[in-house]
């Protein structure tokens, strides 16, 4: 019996031993001799009400191609999910091992040490088989740190029964956008337009319809305070005063899609991601109601952000190698066009556009385009802090607390703060 | 009670206890000096000091501590990109430093903490006495002797019971301008929607509506706790002496109160200075920034902007805890020239 325990406790301190080398070579204690991953892979996912379901139903499946990973699927709400991720990652405590980030925080989350790199030769792959845009959204320091999971970007849902009723085309630009709303207001009583007026993100079709930015990361410029960024603050203000459209300064997404879902606007401008959830309203019970168009153009072009997600894995985690293949699994081909199927979501591999899921699907059919001559936004780490203050005055600016010109120039000198040294 | 046991206990003790403690420790002192008068204090109440020195050891380190590191970090540069961390393989140094009062400076001359100071003195008077006037109204009702008073008091303690987030959430709910009931009832009386959370000065009525709300029960309870300790032959005697209702209230009722309300008052105004949930979750501080007090303030530099600014929210929280603390010993002066001992 004793030298049962002791042999007991031989193999254990071995089994320990070999475990803590296995972590030395190669820093991870998931990997055991057979190549077999295993372990725990805390997932948090920021995709929204509707989609969350698919997601989890995918990344649970994780499981059916290894079985001794157990994937845990949180979902965490886009808005508070930054802040939590921070949380979570410089204290170490009940850090996930992957998050789904948005493309504007890779930069800032890498440049703090909070990331892993994506491995050599998944990032080749990556370069290889990805779009390029999508891919650049994932590079700090020219090292891949998340892999691209969707990409995104903005486009102008209408409804094409209110358009019709009113005697009136999809607007292309902001003059023909307030004609048109002018008519629906004559014709049906309803505004023309949701305008989010609480969210920075929202703005910046404006600020590229004008040919405008809001740093030039070459020069080291802040250009939001220019001519173009001013025009594109009077732009929006303009939209309200004029009665062409309507907005709040809380609750602005909530605001938006309950009134364009029930009617009450006939346009707003939205991403891939909302679909589905459009489609659950009233006015769309006929899907075909459902029209998406260009962002109206400025007086320069038309031009909405490159957005989208992508997946990465925290530096600290425990289960790197599983994380990674995880990350890998998510953003795989098959994974991706269920994601589309499903969600009308668009993908970054290239070759999943010649999939017939993907061919076949509308709304890929309009935003895949959109996404092609989306404008590229600057990757670098303060990226995510300049949404805060453009947010701040935007919402002074639309909701007339401010005029145009003092919020875009308040904008620039809290750009200044926060990119010293910038011009 | 505790003292005296205390002191029969170091009297039983006796000289042994001093002699030893001379022997060890006071040896820079002069032979046959009389004990200095910690020391005297430690060897009479050693008793005491044991019972609380677990108290002090977890104050310490849950409050003492941080504020210690709080003082500290605001008087350096130190923010989310320079200071020590160790993630996996990623090893990070610390390399902020010292800059002494600069951040003081800076916080002191940005416009931006002075309006915030501004908004954050209206919002606190605003809630205090608007709660303080309505709580003293409602216990001064409930005070009577009526059918189904119990239930009235669980109805109004009621908000009390319900977390505070739950109700803020509610709140909003209820403002949501284009969705929300209160517009729908006004609508449906006619009236034009109000923008609630839209408009600078509407917001504000907002969030202290919503703090006056939460606020009412406790100061109700305390209130009517104070009401019901003054004795009733005052009341009596003042009737017999034909003063009016109004009078009774003004000479009876408020001094007989007076030491409730001090306290109440006090914590109160502390409270709602630092009322960060309400603002936080109603409006974000919004629109734009019109509703931001100064703990929103600082905690969107510590934990909104990249990379967190570390030493430029301690120093707001320390500027926070300074106007407080000055507050408080305003008030206890003036307090004391009134003649209470609190």
């Amino acid at each position: 019996m004793r030298r049962g325990i002791a042999a007991t406790a031989l193999v254990a301190a071995l089994a320990l031993a070999a475990t803590a080398c296995g972590g030395d070579k190669n820093d991870n204690g998931g990997d055991n001799a057979g190549g077999e991953i295993s372990g725990t892979v805390t997932w948090w996912d920021t995709s929204n009400d509707t989609e969350k379901a698919t997601f989890q139903k995918i990344a649970e499946a994780f499981t059916a191609q290894h079985p001794k990973v157990t994937v845990k699927y949180v979902n965490v709400p886009y808005g508070d999910a930054q802040n939590k991720v921070k949380n979570a990652f410089s204290s170490g405590a009940e850090a996930p091992d992957v998050i789904r980030a948005d493309v504007g925080w890779v930069a800032d989350f890498a440049s703090l040490g909070y990331l892993d790199k994506v491995p050599a030769d998944a990032a080749k792959k990556v370069d290889a088989e990805f779009l390029p845009q999508a891919a650049a959204s994932g590079k700090y320091e020219s090292q891949l740190y998340a892999v691209p999971q969707v990409i995104d970007s903005l486009g102008l849902f209408y409804n094409k029964k209110m358009l019709a009723d009113a005697g009136v085309k999809p607007p292309t630009n902001l003059e023909e956008l307030k004609t048109a709303a002018a008519a629906i207001k004559a014709k049906t009583g309803k505004t023309g337009l949701y305008l989010r007026g609480d969210d920075s993100y929202w703005s910046l079709p404006f600020i590229y319809g004008e040919g405008g930015d809001l740093v030039d990361a070459k020069t080291k410029t802040v250009t939001i305070d220019n001519a173009a960024g001013i025009k594109a603050f009077k732009d929006a203000r303009d939209l309200i005063t004029s009665g062409a459209a309507v907005t709040n300064a809380t609750d602005g997404y909530d605001n938006m899609q309950t009134a364009f879902k029930s009617g009450e606007v006939a346009m707003m401008v939205n991403g891939p991601w909302a679909v589905k959830d459009t489609y659950s309203g009233a006015q769309f019970t006929d899907k075909t109601n459902l029209g998406i168009s260009a962002v109206p153009a400025g007086s320069v072009k038309a031009g909405a952000p490159q957005g989208g997600h992508d997946l990465a894995v925290y530096a600290g985690s425990k289960n790197r190698t599983a994380a990674h293949a995880f990350v890998e699994y998510m953003t795989s081909q098959e994974v991706q066009v269920q994601a589309t199927k499903e969600l009308s979501l668009l993908p970054t591999r290239t070759a999943a556009y010649e999939t017939p899921e993907v061919k076949g699907n509308e709304m890929v059919a309009f935003f895949k385009p959109a996404v092609d001559k989306a404008v590229e936004r600057a990757w670098i780490p303060e990226n995510g802090s300049l949404f805060e203050p453009l947010k701040l005055q935007f919402t002074k600016a639309v909701t007339g607390t401010s005029s145009p010109e003092d919020a875009a120039k308040a904008t620039g000198v809290e750009f200044r703060k926060i990119l010293k040294g910038w011009k | 009670m505790a003292s005296q046991t205390s002191r029969s206990v170091a009297a039983a003790a006796g000289d042994d206890i001093d002699v030893a403690r001379g022997r060890g420790r006071g040896t820079d002192r002069k032979p046959g000096a009389s004990p200095g008068r910690v020391r005297r204090a430690l060897a009479t109440h050693w008793y005491a000091w044991t019972m609380v020195t677990p108290v002090v050891l977890v104050l310490g380190v849950i409050v003492g501590w941080p504020l210690v590191r709080g003082i500290y970090l605001s008087l350096t540069d130190a923010n989310e990109r320079n200071v020590a961390r160790t993630i996996g393989p990623n090893t990070i140094d610390a390399t902020y430093q010292f800059v002494g009062f600069d951040n003081y400076t800076a916080a002191l001359s940005d416009p931006v903490f002075l309006d915030r100071l501004v908004w954050t003195v209206i919002w606190t008077v605003a809630c205090v006495s608007v709660t303080f006037a309505l709580g003293l109204g409602l216990a001064t009702i409930l005070n009577r002797d009526f059918r189904g008073r119990a239930v009235y008091r669980m109805a109004l303690i009621l908000p009390w019971a319900v977390p505070g987030f739950v109700s803020v959430f509610a709140w909003r709910f209820l403002f949501n301008r284009d969705n929300g009931i209160l517009n729908k009832v006004l609508e449906g009386g006619g009236i034009s929607a109000v923008p609630w959370l839209d408009d600078p000065t509407w917001a504000k009525l907002a969030v202290i509506t919503v703090n006056v709300w939460l606020g009412i029960p406790f100061m109700m309870v305390a209130l009517l706790g104070g009401l019901q300790s003054i004795p009733g032959e005052l009341y009596e005697a003042a009737e017999m002496d034909g003063a009016s209702p109004w009078q009774r209230f003004r000479h009876i009722t408020l001094p007989g109160l007076r030491t409730v309300s001090m306290t109440v008052i006090l914590l109160s105004t502390i409270w709602t200075f630092n009322m960060f949930p309400v603002i936080f979750l109603l409006t974000r501080g919004g629109p734009g920034d019109s509703t931001e007090i100064l703990v929103t303030q600082a905690f969107r530099q510590a934990f909104v902007t990249s990379p967190r600014d570390f030493a430029g929210s301690a120093t707001w929280g320390v500027l926070i805890l300074a106007l407080l603390m000055i507050f408080a010993l305003v008030y206890r002066r003036s307090l004391r020239k009134q003649g209470e001992v609190w």
